[in-house]
């Protein structure tokens, strides 16, 4: 969690600098409905790979629009886009989504590789990822159900280190072999 | 296609008198409920339709649209390619039935600005209190001997359905070690990577099925949006097969065509291609200019803030038919515009002050089977225009690794489902 902190303290303190140069900013609607292109209506992706933001905490959403500004997160176009947007804006967005409830996505999963995820989930990953990957309140993420390639994306680029974990979970994900994180990320997707 | 009769028409049909007098009653406002007519059910007119209904269910919204069903311009390149069919591009409008909008397939022929009320050809007339007009694109005569009935033969394939699938089975009839020529279009015109990103598609059909085959383009521009990442891509997956000719080297590119004899002219030579991809220069569409909503350019001129006609004030003109650059002319702007003119429309009928606008665009090319590339762009209101957002946007870096190309492509193919989704679902 400690990384995800820091984020928010940073970002805390952006906010009170960029008050004072705020005019007029659009709604949270406004500004959430330019997502849908890509993330879907309310933030309910239709997949393939595009992941859902319905359903996530605004700590998250913030921390990772930070980071996909600053650059501790890699994104195709993500970076991009996310350097478009202030921190108010950014602050705005969240609560849109925060308020949707997390979607089920209709993929398909390896059910071998869902049981081997599963054991791994109970030892390794469940105390940050709150009901496998379901409960917005633990600021993870939600990888319930989430895309299955976002999810393998995500992890290759933890993995190379163009993307930082927290110093928690990449002492987990450093003693996990590429087979044990895929059945992690097939358990994730097939729940909910 | 009678331009002449049809003005005619609607000066005749002009004033909501002449039309009751005839016997078709005007469909007025019922209950006092507040009117919003969509003209047009394209990305653009559809997802604005829809919006309205999401932020104020109390306005009644009517959708008039000529087709039972609409054909995607976005991705049809890949059923030229071969990579897709042309019915995942169809859509209908039972989505946004459920929305509660009234979907009327009828053809409008003329707008009333002053009485505020929109003409079909069946003669009905529909009563407003806002108008949103999203006609997309006609054509230009820039290409003399470049008709409808040329367009048969030399199919431009820059409006979705028969012509896509024209121009697919032509190139499938045509012999190994033929030209397929692509005249492209001078700017401003509906999706600027679009002649680029269709000669890729082309070309990965021919390199698989008829290798000897060569694409020729002959530009009315002199460069032309992700230029560097298109010809990158042109080099490294169809070497030798794609030649592009600016402006410049022909004095203005296609200036004359000749169907029957099959032939494409420029100034300065004559081809006799395979296959003729003639897309010519582009205005707004039709209803735009007969409602007078056009300016000198052949484009609706409108308020960056509300995208409100700033010739005919409570219409409101969305997508690629409108003057609204820097956005592109896309399927994404069209969308994001649509939801900027969404919000303006429901607050000025309730009397309120429109809010900040903000506007994103992002485009995607298939440039092969795993190779996607990209423009992003964030937009905001600057001093009462559309600016880009300084320092965001941009394009996919040219060094870029071949897994991070194929995953575009898997988020071009997601912004695809959901953008479609978003519109009319």
């Amino acid at each position: 969690m400690s990384v995800i902190r820091t984020f928010t303290l940073t970002l805390g303190t952006g906010l009170l600098l960029g008050a004072a140069q705020l005019t007029a900013a659009p709604t949270a609607t406004m500004l959430a409905d330019t997502c849908a292109g890509c993330h879907g209506t309310d933030g309910v992706s239709m997949g393939p790979a595009t992941p859902n933001l319905a359903g996530i905490s605004e700590i998250y959403f913030i921390d990772s629009m930070v980071a996909f500004k600053n650059g501790d997160r890699y994104g195709t176009v993500m970076q991009r886009i996310a350097k478009g947007y202030t921190d108010e804006e950014i602050k705005l967005m969240a609560s849109v989504f925060a308020k949707q409830p997390v979607p089920k996505t209709n993929q398909e999963t390896d059910p071998s590789k869902v049981a081997l995820g599963e054991k791994l989930h109970k030892v390794n990953c469940h105390k940050c990822h709150d009901e496998d990957g379901a409960l917005p309140d633990d600021d993870a993420g939600i990888i319930a159900s989430q895309w299955l390639p976002y999810l393998n994306y995500s992890m290759e680029d933890y993995k190379s280190g163009r993307s930082v974990m927290p110093k928690k979970m990449k002492r987990k994900v450093d003693n996990l072999t590429d087979a044990e994180i895929s059945a992690l990320m097939h358990f994730y997707a097939s729940r909910l | 296609m009678n331009n002449f009769t049809r003005r005619d028409f609607i000066r005749l049909m002009g004033s909501a008198a002449v039309v009751s007098a005839i016997g078709f009653p005007a469909i007025a406002a019922a209950g006092g409920k507040k009117q919003v007519v969509v003209v047009g059910g394209g990305a653009g007119g559809a997802t604005a339709a829809k919006y309205i209904r999401r932020a104020d269910p109390s306005i009644e919204v009517t959708l008039i649209e000529p087709n039972e069903h609409y054909y995607t311009c976005f991705f049809s390149n890949e059923v030229i390619g071969g990579d897709r069919s042309l019915d995942t591009l169809k859509f209908g409008y039972d989505g946004l039935s459920r929305h509660g909008i009234k979907v009327v397939h009828d053809t409008v022929t003329g707008i009333d600005a002053a009485g505020r009320k929109v003409i079909t050809s069946s003669g009905h007339s529909f009563s407003y209190d806002r108008c949103i007009v999203a006609p997309g694109i006609s054509f230009r005569d820039d290409i003399e001997g470049y008709d409808m009935a040329a367009a048969e033969k030399m199919p431009h394939a820059w409006k979705a359905g028969a012509q896509t699938k024209l121009l697919r089975s032509q190139l499938e009839a045509m012999p190994d070690g033929g030209v397929v020529l692509i005249a492209a279009p001078p700017n401003p015109f509906r999706c600027p990577p679009g002649p680029y990103e269709r000669a890729c598609q082309m070309a990965y059909y021919l390199k698989n099925h008829k290798p000897k085959s060569k694409i020729l383009i002959l530009d009315k521009k002199d460069k032309f949006s992700k230029q560097g990442l298109f010809t990158q891509a042109w080099e490294r997956h169809y070497k030798g097969m794609i030649e592009w000719v600016k402006a410049a080297d022909t004095n203005g590119g296609v200036t004359r065509v000749d169907a029957l004899a099959g032939t494409v002219s420029t100034e300065f030579d004559t081809h006799k291609p395979a296959v003729a991809n003639i897309i010519p220069a582009q205005k707004a569409g039709e209803i735009a200019h007969t409602a007078g909503l056009t300016d000198e350019s052949g484009w609706c001129p409108i308020d960056g803030k509300t995208f409100e006609s700033t010739i005919h004030k409570g219409i409101h003109v969305i997508g690629d038919a409108a003057i609204q650059a820097p956005l592109p002319k896309s399927g994404y702007a069209a969308n994001s515009e649509a939801k900027v003119a969404a919000a303006a429309v429901v607050d000025l009928v309730n009397g309120r002050e429109p809010g900040e606008p903000s506007w994103v665009n992002t485009c995607y090319s298939i440039v092969a089977p795993e190779d996607g590339i990209s423009v992003a762009m964030v937009y905001k209101l600057v001093n009462g225009k559309i600016a880009k957002v300084e320092g965001a946007g941009g394009l996919t870096p040219a060094d870029s690794s071949p897994a991070d190309r194929k995953r575009e492509v898997e988020y071009a193919h997601s912004w695809f489902n959901n953008v479609t989704h978003d519109i009319f679902g």
